[in-house]
């Protein structure tokens, strides 16, 4: 996929044709010589850096444009070193052609694995050989044995001194069944092991079987929206033949595009008149909007349509809530745009407008974990240059009404009066947590700090433990998964998937300063622990306040009863510098940086409380 | 009409610590073009008809007693003024000998302002000034045996190692001595950026203890008789001083010499900051201003405002929102249809003029216009 400005029609743009010598040109490739797998891993175990080792070692990239990471391309994730949106390329291995697909590690972005899984026929599994299996490694594996995958297990970061593959392979062997003597053993840093590894790739994942002759059947695992040609989708075909003479039906859509470009990326997108069954390639359709083009839709030829679609997924759903505001409320159209611009390419991802007392109007976001939602803040923010307030993210409360109504509630503030609740659910997360056996009590300490029900508890080997929880989803998006990782070390991982709700004793806590309820800083807790929050925010209320002309007090309150009084004492003084040899100016500039400087502030009420202390207080860490 | 001058003397024997004002301490040796530069731009206002007859005259610093008094006196002369104008020499007290005294009064001064800050010796060493407070009693008697009546004293609270007896004694030392002032100014130690004093934490000022300090100011100074004139200055009646409070009326003054500043008609003006350049400027026959601003309309008003806040005179009540809270509050008080700020809140009258609006809801009609006293 390309990032919003990213150059897709940009300077990278290479039209070389794909018809080396030998190589069948795309559309014309036998099924038998085709391999497609998703490389996938546990996060950071070196599945883009096993990818650029790939690129190099079948020439798809010059060698003076190669750089790390090659395949993660936003600068947020070369930034950050992690891959977000798998990225899909056509390499030239032994008379082969290998679609490889590299996938996120990270579990907010385990919806990109599953949907690269179903265009692939083959998995690489990467464990890194110095961690061994972590929560990801079998949630991803998981997802490769359900889709009825090859799967290519693979030790790499074998260069390490702290590398054990002897015990590495064991493991595997035990939790995943897979032999330890077909595991390979890599070094995506150094090349070790990599052309032997495509070899097996080669040897071991099946050749699509697809029907040349069947009416065109073809999965879009992605869509990505390029400001030059529209939406750009990653398609795989299983049955038939796409040509840029096509006319589609998208199948679940019910939509019918023009082809308007077909091709391949080898990694730079390349041209191409037609892709047969097992192809992976682009394609790009006149298409605005990558709602029309949704990733598991089916694509046919409109004049010869398949009688099924192609089994399709749903799309994930947020489960992290939080709400975006401009720090300059008239950035509101800006941040409006930007989201529209974003959610074309990110369909995972909610919003719809809300207003706040305290932050005036803004936008109530659906993430699909934190990461996500500190990702798509920061897009907003760099590459749209906007200044923004995040509310504390929430989750998506249901509360049952006494007369029966069902409300659902992903802003604490809506939460409606206690008097008319009759009950309140939860979401709760299944979470699996892989630990080194020498954590497991502390461990199940924090879980039970966090109200988790243990459903599952098991030696994975001598040295690993497999705990298995079910816990409050609002208890993970406390920094939960930190102190999980401080607590180990770092050794322990996390995975969880979504199951469903339970009815829990939640009390909103209410901030309020000088008197006036402040929105924004509203929160729903579980009861025993609303005290506590209320008291600690109180106090970090009044050291971030900047004192005013008088006293100020903040309060906390649950359900009207107040749990905690802090005072934010008045100033008592102003700077009463000597006004010199008549110069009025200074003074008046100062006034007028004053008056202006309020316009950063929010008032509550009387009080005037500048953004940054907004921002303070609603960042969860501390 | 009233109308001043003021005139920029930047020599100073050596820096104070704090100090960040337009002032030199090695260029003695530029006084004598200096003050041929400024009787030049004085002669130049003259003959371009933009100076009126000054009702007062100020010359600021520095430390214009570092110029000699004939040389301070040429200027004065070249100043076109009323004849009962006021006339006020900044004084470093150490300078203020029987023979300086009386040669400013035969000029035309009128008026003293001794640089004191402080009477207390560690208080004095600790502000990096470097006279003696026994100078202090002698240069307020040299001052009324040379027929001075109306004589104002700087002071400065807040140095580093004051206490509050410090400030205290220093109040009472003023007001005891022969010849006491009957106006003083005191002011907070304020810490400006790239000074000496900014570069040291350990020795600047606690907020609440400055705020303790003025009020205790304020209550010594209303109990001697004194009255506020403006938030940092207090007179005995009669002995306010003209020249600040044409500042304090949004009045109208030309500032002659380096770094000064002029107003007149809602334009304001200043020269150029050092004094190499304001000579060079003047000598090649141009203009010394640095820069200038219009301030009409709305920001006009507000700024009269904001100068008025800082006075008894106070704004129109509506000039403030919820002017009844701020009573509440002990920040202002309710004087018919005006607010004047109460002693805590001239301690914040920079956050309450922030506060102040030129076309808010106003009782009495237009708030900035007829509302004010006439200027006398
Ligand atoms: N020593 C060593 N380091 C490696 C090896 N493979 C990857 N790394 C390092 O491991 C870190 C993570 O590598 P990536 O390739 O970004 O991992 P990833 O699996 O793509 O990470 P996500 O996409 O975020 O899940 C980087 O610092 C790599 O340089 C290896 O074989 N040996
Ligand atoms: S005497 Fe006044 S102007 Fe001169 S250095 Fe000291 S504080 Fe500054
Ligand atoms: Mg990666």
């Amino acid at each position: 996929m390309c990032p919003v400005d990213g150059g897709f029609a940009g300077p990278h743009y290479d039209r070389r044709t794909v018809s080396a010598s030998g190589v069948p040109a795309p559309g014309k490739v036998p099924s038998d010589r085709i391999r497609n797998f998703s490389i996938i891993s546990h996060v950071d175990h070196g599945k883009s850096t096993l990818s650029d080792r790939i690129l190099e070692l079948t020439g798809a990239v010059d060698p003076r444009l190669m750089r790390e990471q090659y395949l993660d391309s936003m600068d947020i994730e070369r930034e950050r070193g992690i891959t977000i949106k798998a990225q899909n390329v056509r390499v030239v291995y032994r008379d082969h052609i290998l679609h490889l697909i590299d996938t996120p590690g990270h579990v907010d972005f385990g919806y990109e694995v599953s949907r690269s899984l179903a265009a692939c026929e083959g998995a690489v599994l990467l464990v890194d050989a110095s961690q061994g299996i972590q929560a990801q490694t079998l949630a991803n594996g998981y997802q490769a044995i359900e889709h009825d995958l090859e799967i290519v297990a693979v030790l790499n970061k074998i260069d390490l001194p702290a590398a054990d593959p002897d015990r590495c392979a064991k493991e595997i062997e035990q939790v995943l069944g897979i032999g330890a003597g077909e595991i390979l053993r890599i070094s995506a840093k150094t090349g070790e092991g990599v052309a032997e590894l495509l070899d097996a790739i080669v040897e071991r994942i099946p050749a699509p079987r697809g029907d040349r002759s069947a009416p065109l059947r073809a999965l879009i695992f992605d869509s990505a929206y390029d400001q030059y040609r529209g939406v750009v989708s990653s398609v795989r075909v299983v049955d038939g033949v796409l040509g840029t003479r096509s006319r589609l039906r998208f199948m679940q859509a019910g939509a019918v595009h023009d082809v308007e470009e077909i091709g391949v990326r080898a990694p730079d997108p390349t041209k191409a008149d037609e892709l047969g069954p097992g192809e992976v390639g682009y394609l790009i359709a006149g298409i605005k909007n990558v709602g029309e083009a949704r990733s598991g839709e089916t694509v046919t030829d409109a004049s010869a349509p398949a009688g099924e679609p192609l089994a399709g997924y749903r799309d994930p759903k947020p489960m992290v809530f939080c709400g975006l505001y401009p720090i300059d409320g008239d950035e509101l159209p800006e941040l409006r745009d930007a989201l529209d611009k974003l959610k074309l390419n990110d369909a995972s991802f909610t919003y719809e407008p809300e207003s706040s007392h305290a932050l005036g109007f803004g936008f109530r976001c659906g993430f699909l974990g934190l990461l996500h939602m500190e990702i798509i803040r920061e897009r907003l923010e760099r590459e749209f240059d906007l200044s923004l307030i995040a509310t504390a993210p929430s989750v998506e409360y249901r509360a049952y009404l006494t007369d029966g109504i069902v409300v659902e509630v992903d802003n604490p503030t809506d939460l409606p009066d206690a008097s008319r609740i009759d009950h309140v659910d939860e979401p709760l997360l299944t979470a699996t947590i892989l630990t080194p056996s020498e954590y497991t009590g502390t461990v199940m300490e924090l879980c039970q700090s966090r109200r988790a029900d243990m459903q599952r508890m098991e030696y994975l080997s001598p040295e690993r433990m497999e705990l298995v929880y079910t816990i409050p989803l609002a208890e993970v998006v406390v920094d939960f998964f930190d102190q999980l990782k401080s607590r180990t070390k770092g050794y322990a991982s996390l995975d969880y998937e979504p199951s469903g709700y339970a009815t829990a004793n939640l009390a909103r806590v209410d901030l309020l300063i000088n008197h006036v309820p402040v929105d924004a800083f509203s929160t729903i807790v579980h009861r025993s622990q609303a005290d506590v929050y209320g008291r600690r925010m109180a106090e970090k209320l009044r050291e971030l306040i900047p004192r005013q002309l008088f006293d100020v007090p903040i309060q906390a309150a649950v359900g009207g009863r107040v749990v905690a009084r802090e005072t934010v004492k008045a100033r008592r003084k102003d700077v009463l510098a000597k006004c010199y040899g008549g110069d009025i100016t200074r003074k008046r500039k100062l006034l007028e940086r004053q008056k202006e400087g309020k316009k950063r502030m929010k008032s509550i009420g009387r009080v005037e409380v500048p953004q940054e202390a907004f921002i303070s207080a609603l960042r969860l860490e501390d | 009409m009233t109308f001043g001058v003021y005139v920029h003397v930047p020599f100073c024997r050596h820096r104070c610590d704090y100090c960040a004002f337009a002032t030199t301490t090695d260029l003695d040796p530029l006084m004598g073009r200096y003050v041929d530069a400024c009787i030049a731009e004085l002669e130049a206002a003259v003959e371009g008809g933009e100076l009126d007859a000054a009702t007062s005259v100020f010359f600021g610093g520095g430390t214009p007693s570092r110029l000699p008094p004939d040389a301070l006196a040429r200027i004065l002369e070249s100043v076109p003024r009323t004849r009962d104008a006021e006339v006020t020499v900044e004084c470093n007290p150490e300078d203020a000998s029987p023979e300086r005294l009386a040669a400013y009064r035969s000029s035309g001064v009128t008026r003293m302002s001794f640089g004191v800050q402080s009477t207390v010796p560690h208080v004095l060493a600790a502000l990096g000034r470097r006279h003696r407070p026994e100078s202090v009693p002698r240069a307020l008697g040299a001052a009324a045996s040379a027929g001075f009546d109306r004589v104002n004293v700087d002071l400065i609270y807040g140095a580093a190692g004051e206490t509050d007896d410090d400030w205290e004694r220093t109040l009472h030392d003023v007001l005891s001595f022969a010849g006491a002032p009957g106006h003083v100014s005191a002011y907070a130690l304020t810490v400006e950026p790239g000074t000496p004093l900014a570069a040291d934490p350990a020795r600047h000022p606690d907020d609440d203890v400055q705020a303790a300090r003025y009020e205790r100011t304020d209550a010594v100074l209303t109990a001697a008789g004194y009255r506020w004139e403006e938030i940092s200055n207090w007179a005995l009646p009669g002995h306010g001083c003209r020249h600040n409070q044409l500042y304090w009326r949004q009045g109208e003054y030309v500032g002659i010499g380096s770094a000064a500043h002029s107003h007149r008609a809602g334009r304001r003006w200043w020269n150029v900051r050092t004094l190499e350049r304001y000579i060079a400027a003047v000598d090649a026959g141009r203009r010394p201003t640095a820069s200038e601003e219009l301030v009409q309309g709305e920001r006009r008003a507000l700024e009269r405002l904001m100068l008025s806040l800082r006075t008894p005179a106070g704004v129109p009540a509506g000039a403030l929102p919820d002017v009844d809270a701020l009573v509440t509050d002990g920040l202002v008080e309710r004087e018919g249809e005006r607010a004047v700020l109460t002693v805590r809140g001239r301690l914040l009258a920079n956050a309450l003029s922030a506060l102040l609006r030129a076309d808010g809801p106003s009782p009495s009609g237009a708030v900035g216009r007829a509302r004010y006293p006439a200027l006398p």
